[in-house]
């Protein structure tokens, strides 16, 4: 994990009056599993074509396997395994056709993983394209990204709309795919247990502003969840160090919290209120916390 | 090995993974010298990255509870691990705090709670003394 597969800084990208990347800095170790997070809007799509090669910088700089992938698309894009959003597969095809016609692309083509992909994922030769299930599709476009070993896959959105059976599918092959020596996978996804399951980094995307980037690890152990009790009934909760989001009424109340614990705790005991219960928050809960606590600084502005 | 992720709350799974080990050793579902999954394996079977599993292992292998050869794999440590006593007192120190909190809760003493303790467990050898 000592190389950086991807170096992204001080990216900006602004769409008309839009700012929809400003001044994102983040890097993907090798080996490592990059979890892209944020709401919808958030910048997600357009970071992840910045990778890609299919957007340049208007600021700053984007670099893959240390190259442009702007100004070197088949260096960078040769070398990615790609799953769009909206899974852009050409219509007109056959499954059958729609291995050939990727294959022609990829010198490193596997056909024998590319066979085995397709009798796992259950797709038939002759079917076309357009009849093909949301589920089906997505698998597609997978077996595509993954037959010809990249190692780097770039997934946006994998599981967005799909049942359980195919997200199990795609979560399998992200793992496989890092099980094999050194290889990378960024894809980003707003099912946060999901995230919170496969990656070993995430990065917080909210309104194209980096929110946090941070092995997950850090992330959940720096984050607590605490339920407290007040010597009187609070008819709003009061200004704590480090809470990011409460929820509650009259004695008792739930916060997220994150670091600052003993200063935090000290001014629980001035204010002779009682730590009923600490619990660890879920990427999910630290998640929705991060972005009330945003929403917030920026009324505040 | 049977281990069981959960999603509902934030411990790392690395740590979930660790923990359910030394549960495993400690109830005695692991035994000593048994081989563990390959790193490469666990990941598959959890769903998880092998990065997350390789961190367990090389906790575990710190505490002294695996030992990992070099080709051969990892394995349970030999004997009764040191740790199995403290891994003991702290599961039982967990149901403590919960029934120490509920017994404050429903005003119960400590005196009391714990003459309540040694009457349940004298019923409960009698019990099982019927029983065989």
């Amino acid at each position: 994990m000592s190389e950086h597969v991807i170096e992204i800084s001080n990216l900006s990208r602004r769409f008309g009056k839009k700012q929809a990347l400003s001044d994102v800095s983040l890097s993907v170790p090798e080996g490592c599993v990059f979890g892209l997070v944020g709401e919808n809007g958030a910048g997600k799509t357009t970071l992840l074509k910045h990778v890609l090669g299919f957007l340049k910088p208007q600021q700053g700089s984007v670099r893959v396997f240390g190259l442009d992938p702007v100004a070197d698309p088949p260096g960078v894009l040769g070398r990615i395994g790609h799953l769009s959003e909206n899974r852009d597969l050409p219509a007109w095809m056959t499954v059958r056709e729609l291995i050939e016609f990727t294959r022609a692309f990829y010198p490193k083509w596997d056909p024998v993983y590319a066979e085995e992909l397709r009798m796992m994922f259950e797709l038939s030769l002759n079917q076309k394209v357009p009849t093909l299930s949301r589920g089906q599709l997505a698998r597609a476009g997978l077996l595509v990204a993954l037959a010809h070993r990249p190692p780097l896959l770039v997934l946006d959105e994998p599981s967005s709309g799909l049942d359980p059976v195919v997200r199990k599918d795609i979560l399998d092959a992200i793992i496989r795919t890092v099980v094999e020596e050194g290889r990378t996978v960024l894809f980003s996804s707003h099912l946060l247990d999901e995230v919170q399951r496969v990656s070993d980094r995430i990065a917080i995307l909210d309104q194209g502003k980096l929110l946090l980037t941070s092995p997950l690890d850090e992330v959940l152990v720096s984050h607590y969840q605490l339920t407290i009790r007040f010597l009187e009934p609070q008819p709003f909760f009061p200004q704590l160090t480090g809470a990011l989001m409460w929820s509650g009424s009259g004695r008792e109340w739930k916060i997220v919290c994150n670091g600052q614990k003993q200063e935090l705790e000290s001014e629980l005991e001035l204010m002779e209120a009682e730590i009923l219960d600490q619990t660890a928050p879920t990427l999910e809960e630290i998640f929705v916390a991060r972005m009330k606590s945003a929403q917030r600084a920026s009324a505040q502005e | 090995m049977q281990i069981q992720l959960s999603e509902a709350d934030g411990t790392p799974y690395y740590q979930q993974v660790v923990n359910q080990v030394k549960f495993l050793v400690a109830s005695g579902r692991l035994e000593a010298h048994e081989q563990l999954p390959s790193v490469r394996g666990l990941a598959q079977q959890l769903t998880i990255t092998p990065n997350t599993v390789a961190r367990a292992y090389r906790e575990l292998e710190a505490e002294g509870v695996v030992i990992s050869r070099r080709g051969a794999g990892v394995f349970i440590s030999n004997g009764v691990s040191p740790l199995s006593n403290k891994e003991k007192r702290r599961i039982l120190n967990e149901r403590m705090d919960a029934l120490l909190t509920e017994s404050r809760q429903l005003g119960v003493d400590e005196e009391t709670l714990l003459k309540l303790l040694r009457q349940r467990s004298q019923k409960f050898d009698s019990h099982q003394e019927v029983e065989k």
